[in-house]
């Protein structure tokens, strides 16, 4: 039937860079325990009010379109992943659409949370597979920080902003497919308030419910379970075991987990593309981030099978497996 | 059972870079030998691998010291 080819990749991250070391001068931690504890060393922050989401995700569209020789104008379909759009109405999608000056086609945000990326990739092979579109752009961006309690130094050392996209086109498809949710686990990891349930008021933001909470211990234990059982699923639909894969593109959330999920799956570290050290947790940017950096570095060839594999709040999880190029 | 104790002393003797005899019933995991809440979350799935049994969250988060895993460890076995 076919499905999706990645024509082009690109990624864009705010200049500003928090440090482990800046973070340890007014919190209680030191740059030794965040390496030790999650593997970031560095991540990227949102400069001001002046930039948002659909800044980041617009430049890593346009370096993706560039990279597949593409026009804004050629696109059919436009998704953003992501759990921290600019605003709630109208969407981050429609910002970079008017941004990129491209046509008045669909364009809608996706909320998977972490695992936002891998879910849009889903619904663009099928909307190519059917004819619905011929050319899709796919942007994975969030701007995590700005809910980030910068005074909790178990959720603020482990996030940061970015952005990555993919311009997708007809090809073979994607060769195997996993993905799934469980609502039941909604209070793991979440932002409280904000919404329709408690909307932003003068007591809300005195709790600091407007700012992401974490069980660490339930979500450490769900993502390596999710991430390494969902990216054996999506494999085993391809008809492989996860050990043929060049590389695997997991969520960058914490090298520990990474690690969890390497052991569980039986294959090498070395599989893994790490950028978490650099970046942080970028939600739903982390993944198309990686792809792009690897890309532009030489390290994906046509041909290679890839794997991409992410877990997140809801829960969500979600992995596939495609053949690069 | 005895060997399965052995070899879980061995694990958290090696994942903490102590000596194995320093481990007590009562040597208390965070306090004594420095782990995090994902320490202890990486043993319990280390044991649920190398045991085949499932632990759930409630019982994990019980766990605060070497007596406390091998208690968990054995309730496993003998289920």
């Amino acid at each position: 039937m076919g499905g999706l080819a990645v024509l082009g990749t690109g990624f864009a991250v705010p200049e500003r860079e928090i440090t482990n070391d800046a973070l340890a001068a007014r919190l209680d931690t030191s740059d030794a325990w965040i390496v030790s504890r999650t593997g970031i060393r560095t991540r990227r922050v949102l400069e001001d009010a002046s930039v948002a989401t659909s800044h980041l995700a617009t430049a890593a569209a346009r370096a993706a379109l560039a990279r597949a020789r593409l026009e804004p104008d050629a696109i059919d379909l436009l998704i953003v992943a992501t759990a921290s759009p600019d605003h709630p109405i109208p969407s981050t999608a429609c910002l970079v659409q008017a941004e990129l000056g491209a046509r008045p086609v669909p364009a809608f945000d996706l909320n998977a949370a972490c695992s936002g990326f891998v879910y849009g990739l889903t619904l663009a092979d099928h909307a190519l597979a059917t004819g619905a579109a011929r050319y899709i752009l796919l942007v994975g961006a969030d701007a995590l920080t700005r809910h980030v309690d910068w005074e909790d130094r178990s959720t603020a050392v482990l996030f940061g902003d970015g952005a990555g996209a993919v311009v997708l086109g007809r090809g073979e498809g994607l060769l195997g497919v996993h993905l799934g949710s469980d609502g039941r686990r909604a209070d793991d990891l979440r932002i409280e308030a904000g919404g329709s349930r408690h909307p932003l008021d003068a007591a809300t933001l005195v709790t600091r419910a407007h700012k992401i909470t974490m069980k660490g211990p339930e979500v450490f234990r769900a993502a390596v379970d999710a991430m390494a059982d969902g990216l054996e699923a999506a494999a085993q639909r391809a008809g492989l075991r996860p050990d043929r894969l060049r590389w695997v593109f997991a969520h960058q959330a914490n090298a520990r987990i990474l690690r969890g999920v390497a052991e569980r799956l039986g294959i090498t570290l070395a599989a893994f593309w790490m950028n978490l050290d650099r970046y942080g947790n970028t939600g739903a940017a982390s993944i198309p981030i990686a792809l792009a950096e690897a890309s532009a570095a030489g390290h994906l060839q046509a041909g290679d099978l890839v794997g991409l594999t992410a877990a997140g709040a809801g829960l969500t999880w979600g992995a596939v497996i495609l053949r690069w190029g | 059972m005895d060997e399965l104790i052995q070899e879980l002393r061995s694990m958290i003797a090696g994942k903490f870079k102590v000596e194995p005899e320093r481990l007590r019933p009562e040597t208390d995991l965070t306090v004594e030998l420095g782990a995090d809440s994902l320490d202890v979350v990486e043993l319990v799935m280390a044991f649920e691998e190398r045991l085949g049994v499932s632990i759930d969250d409630a019982e994990a988060e019980g766990v605060r010291t070497f007596g406390d895993l091998i208690a968990l460890v054995r309730s496993k076995r003998a289920a």
